[in-house]
């Protein structure tokens, strides 16, 4: 007999009785050989059935980790059936406009809607050769992203933010705003909420609502006072949909989750209840390889028409990015939006630090024929400018600002204006690349010409001088 | 393969798996577990015990499912083949999968690493009754347009030849050549295996003095690389360690590149793939692809073969290296391995030393570096094996555990600057922090082949640019108007320097790469600004003037404007800078 016939077969059979319940892990006992990663369904005394999955098997005992908490749950009275399948969610585009929990299930008092597939939520690795390569820019009308730190379609981009900065902000006018150049294409978001505030939900919805978009989007909520443990599996039961959308359906699904920092903490719950070996501050070793499960379910694939491009917003413990969640997802994401609390101090907004920040997929998004010719050297330019600009600052909070010389005090006044004009901008402002590449150019003509290295003399000629293109 | 039931599972727990009631099972044996046949190792035996690390996803593997044997390590199949193929870390071929499986990686589906299918035209080297030892060339096939595969005797055959195949199209497979060996006679085909976790012989070691040039300046002419010998490029994210791995790939002086995508992101190999065939190499004017063998262990495919994918890559290059080629390995990154390592070893419970780190993390790295190196051949060729691997430090602190193991094992370092990378500094190879201890070893290199100079311009640069470092210190006291010329004409050389020499555009075409030639060139002319600089000064010319002449504002630019083809162009900049600081001096006069 097959593997899979067989444990259909036992998937019937309820084992009653829990050898030792810990948090949201149950461990039963005596049981028929059961898969690793296989659903489990917890039925408690009153009879509501909790989903779990299995976490470790041996002949002995099995260790399930039920998703919707383990409340309640008595020791002699917990009844467990192993499914002898792999939790999967039940994926359909008549989702979008709905709102779910954590696991894929209706909370906005409708019905389930009918599911055309029902993938295995873990997903599978996308096989490095179907990839396509992701070149289409995005344009947010966020100039310090499109100029600067441009989105691709395609990219994983995380917010890298801190508590109290407009991260959430940002991200909706991301969602509202992104447009490919030449036209509307078929779009749909997928929000994942992971451990936030009912208000922040209700900030996401009402922002979607306002534009109308509201029809194009799936939530899937796991909010502050669900589970912990049911954010382990949000993000994968969104991206799972949103799998579905971009390449059997040929959408192309925007994916914000937010916000990872306590994803990773519902881990390190896990992790440190099972007594496994910690790495930094706590967090399971296999952090990276569990981030990159997730970042790594974006991108375009040959021959189909979808992509996903994922925003996922997390909160910098204390704002330090060497922490282990930002320092780990700036390996495996294709850059990153930092936000400085300085900026935001002073009232800029989007914060976005200048340096810090980096599109990886940039380079080959931008210039001639994708945005504008000028585009790669000014952006470089305006790196360099303003790299420099915090070397002059940071003299000018030695010696004073009278004592610099007359070069840097025209640098001073270049970081003013790229910060005050170019960086910030309305939360509902929405500029073209061209306003932005142009508003480039006005904050380098605070510049002497020879000071531009990485401009070519023609650029200055056209955009510096003001001549024109030849 | 005869596959036999060598136990069952008793435990999973993620990709480690252990079984029992194994009695006939060898360590490193290579196992197949379940009814989906997933690839496992087996990494530890006790009693009837036996511990398995499986390569692919374990969703659904329960306990009294079968465990069977092959008798054989994880080993490689080598031949004609290999080059222009992706493959994952245990060898199997991506393109295959794709075809079998579709879009996604399925589990348990397998490809033989070499299409069995293809022919390939062979040219016998060697005639019946020859006596023939481990490493002789049986024939070349030409594999690609650029390479010449040579078909040798595996290790450990050698006697005499009693027939050799006639030149003739041959798949991998089949029997080109019998040897008598004093244990019988042995059919060798085109193909021979290798287990990856045993490096392959060569004659003997010999020093390492000749430099893998890889038109990076800053590498090339400041922190040089020798062929067979080991770097460590260790940098936080985003500051450019697979740009820098992806240059030294596409320009170096290499035979073959070994690319091992070691847990890192889908879309760089992806972009590996579409870039490298367009690209033409300098030297050949063929295809960068056909000199490239990539081994993609994405970060979110399976952890322990992760592991084995840098073994992976080093016995594919050493197995071109037996061929006498020059073979250049880039792991990026072998933090994602030891990371691997590490999460292996907390699934087995075993003690951890620093950060969670297995004790034994330190043993694997120095064997992974130690299979570098510059060999005579067993067939009396030279060939050498390059190992260039990029560290991840956590929060992109060099103090970790993998950054100071790995130091203590690779002869050059090239740390990358969170601090030039903001700045957009690229490569953002830190002049302070970097070494080589290349450096008198491929000295006499340059002195004989590019320009007896070298050494000393270079060791002039350097000393300046340990006194900017003290001269920015009181500079951020003081401001710079305090300092007199003199002084701050070493700031504006320094400036210069990193401007127009360290910082080197990957996308701009002349820029990309510069030949050793273009390179002392470039350091000179910047040398020449400095000694001629020094005597205007003394003669009264303000440094303000002095960076106004034409000629300096085109040193800025020379990297882009002299192309590598026309050296010529700098002796005529030359003179111009020296024609405008006579005619400056002239006025001061």
């Amino acid at each position: 007999m097959r593997d899979e016939e067989r444990r259909a077969l036992m998937s019937g059979r309820e084992y009653v009785g829990a050898a030792r319940i810990d948090g949201p892990l149950v461990f039963v006992r005596g049981t028929h050989p059961v898969g690793y990663r296989e659903l489990v369904e917890c039925v408690d005394a009153d009879g509501n059935t909790r989903l779990g999955m299995v976490l470790d098997t041996s002949d002995d005992v099995v260790v399930v980790q039920v998703f919707e908490g383990t409340d309640g749950l008595t020791m002699p009275g917990t009844r467990t059936r192993f499914r002898g399948k792999p939790l999967t969610v039940g994926v359909s585009d008549r989702m979008l406009g709905r709102v779910f929990d954590g696991l894929g299930r209706p909370v906005d008092g409708g019905p389930a809607p009918l599911a055309d597939d029902e993938p295995d939520v873990n997903g599978r690795p996308i096989n490095p050769t179907a990839r396509e390569y992701p070149r289409d820019f995005i344009q947010t009308g966020i100039s310090v992203i499109d100029g600067m730190n441009t989105l691709i379609r395609g990219q994983k981009l995380p917010i890298f933010s801190g508590n109290g900065l407009p991260h959430n902000e940002l991200a909706a006018q991301i969602a509202r705003q992104a447009k490919l150049r030449g036209g509307a294409t078929d779009f749909a978001v997928v929000f994942a909420a992971m451990g936030v505030k009912h208000d922040v939900a209700r900030f996401f919805t009402r922002s979607f609502e306002e534009t109308g978009a509201l029809d194009n989007v799936a939530l899937f909520l796991s909010l502050a006072d669900a589970p912990s443990i049911e954010r382990i599996i949000t993000p994968r039961t969104a991206l799972t949909l949103a799998e579905h959308l971009a390449y059997d359906r040929g959408l192309h699904v925007l994916v914000v989750m937010t916000d990872m920092s306590n994803y990773c903490e519902s881990l390190r719950e896990i992790s440190t209840l099972r007594g496994e070996i910690p790495s930094r501050k706590g967090y399971p070793g296999y952090l990276y390889s569990d981030l990159a499960e997730l970042y790594e379910r974006s991108g375009m694939i040959r021959g189909v028409k979808g992509s996903i491009t994922q925003l996922p917003i997390l909160t910098m413990p204390n704002d330090d990015i060497s922490h282990p969640i930002p320092d780990l997802s700036g390996y495996i994401t294709e850059g990153q939006i930092v936000f400085e609390r300085e900026m935001n101090g002073r009232g800029i907004y989007p914060p976005v630090a200048g340096l810090p920040s980096l599109s990886r997929l940039m380079k080959d998004g931008i210039g001639e024929g994708m945005t504008r010719d000028d585009h790669p050297h000014l952006a470089s330019q305006l790196f360099a400018a303003y790299s420099y600009v915090k070397d002059v600052r940071n003299l000018a909070s030695v010696i004073g600002e009278e004592e610099l010389t007359p070069l840097d005090h025209q640098y001073m006044e270049f970081g003013e204006f790229f910060e005050r004009k170019f960086v910030n901008q309305r939360k509902d402002e929405d500029r073209t690349i061209e306003q932005t590449l142009d508003l480039g150019w006005e904050a380098l003509k605070l510049l002497p010409a020879e000071e531009l290295h990485r401009v070519t003399d023609e650029e200055l000629d056209a955009y510096y001088h003001g001549n024109g293109l030849p | 393969m005869n596959e036999r039931i060598i136990g069952q599972v008793r435990r999973v727990n993620g990709p480690v798996i252990e079984a029992m009631g194994v009695t006939d099972a060898r360590m490193l044996e290579l196992v197949r577990v379940g009814e989906s046949g997933l690839i496992g190792e087996i990494i530890k035996l006790s009693g009837d015990g036996a511990t398995i690390q499986v390569y692919e996803e374990t969703t659904g593997v329960a306990p009294l499912d079968n465990v069977y044997g092959t008798g054989l390590p994880l080993s490689l199949e080598l031949g004609p083949g290999l080059l222009g193929t992706i493959y994952d870390g245990i060898q199997r071929p991506l393109e295959a999968l794709l075809a079998m499986s579709g879009r996604f990686i399925e589990r348990g589906v397998s490809a033989q690493a070499l299409d069995r299918t293809k022919a390939w035209a062979f040219e016998p080297r060697v005639a019946a009754g020859d006596e023939v030892s481990a490493g002789a060339v049986l024939g070349v096939v030409q594999e690609t347009s650029r390479i010449e595969h040579r078909v040798c005797v595996p290790p450990g055959v050698s006697g005499r030849l009693v027939s050799i195949a006639p030149a003739g199209e041959y798949r991998v497979d089949e029997t080109i050549a019998v040897v008598a060996t004093p244990g019988g006679e042995r059919e060798l085909s085109m193909m021979q295996r290798w287990p990856i976790r045993e490096p392959r012989p060569v004659a003997q070691r010999k020093p390492l003095d000749i430099p893998l040039i890889t038109g990076q300046r800053v590498i090339d002419t400041l922190f040089p690389l020798a062929k067979g010998g080991t770097v460590a490029i260790p940098g936080g994210f985003g500051t450019g360690k697979t740009m820098t791995q992806h240059a030294i790939a596409k320009w170096c002086d290499a035979d073959i590149i070994v690319y091992i995508g070691c847990g890192e992101r889908g879309n760089e190999m992806t972009d590996v793939l579409n870039e490298f065939p367009k690209l033409v190499d300098p030297r050949t004017g063929k295809s960068l692809m056909e000199r490239t063998i990539l081994i993609a262990n994405t970060s979110n495919m399976p952890v322990s073969a992760r592991e084995a994918s840098v073994y992976t890559g080093v016995t594919l290059a050493e197995y071109y290296r037996d061929q006498g080629y020059h073979v250049a390995v880039m792991a990026d990154s072998t933090s994602r391995w030891a990371e691997a390592l590490r999460e292996l070893s907390g699934r087995m419970e075993e003690m951890p030393a620093e950060e969670g780190f297995p004790a034994y993390l330190p043993t694997r790295i120095a064997e992974f570096y130690e299979r570098a190196g510059y060999a005579e051949t067993l067939s009396g060729a030279d060939g050498s094996v390059t190992i260039i691997g990029a560290v991840s430090p956590p929060g992109g602190d060099f103090s970790e555990p993998v950054t100071q193991h790995t130091k203590r094992f690779v002869r050059c370092f090239w740390g990358l600057d969170r601090q030039l990378a903001n700045a957009r500094h690229y490569p953002a190879i830190s002049w302070l922090d970097s070494y080589s201890e290349y450096l008198d070893d491929v000295k006499p290199w340059w002195e004989e082949r590019v320009g007896p100079s070298w050494s000393t311009e270079r060791e002039e640069i350097m000393e300046l640019l340990q006194k900017e470092v003290r001269l920015l210190q009181v500079v951020k006291l003081v401001g710079p108007d305090a300092l007199p010329d003199s002084q701050r004409f070493i700031l504006e050389v320094c400036s210069m320097f990193k401007n127009a020499f360290l910082q080197q555009s990957a996308f701009d075409d002349v820029d990309r790469y510069s030949t050793v030639e273009k390179q002392l060139r470039m350091l000179s002319a910047i040398m020449a600004y400095w000694r001629r600089g020094q005597e205007a000064i003394k003669r009264g010319v303000t440094l303000h003037k002095l960076k106004r002449v034409k000629a300096v504002q085109d040193l800025v630019k020379m990297k882009f404007t002299i192309p590598n083809e026309s050296p010529e162009e700098f002796d005529r900049l030359m003179a111009r800078l020296e024609r405008g600081i006579d005619q400056l001096e002239a006025i001061y006069a």
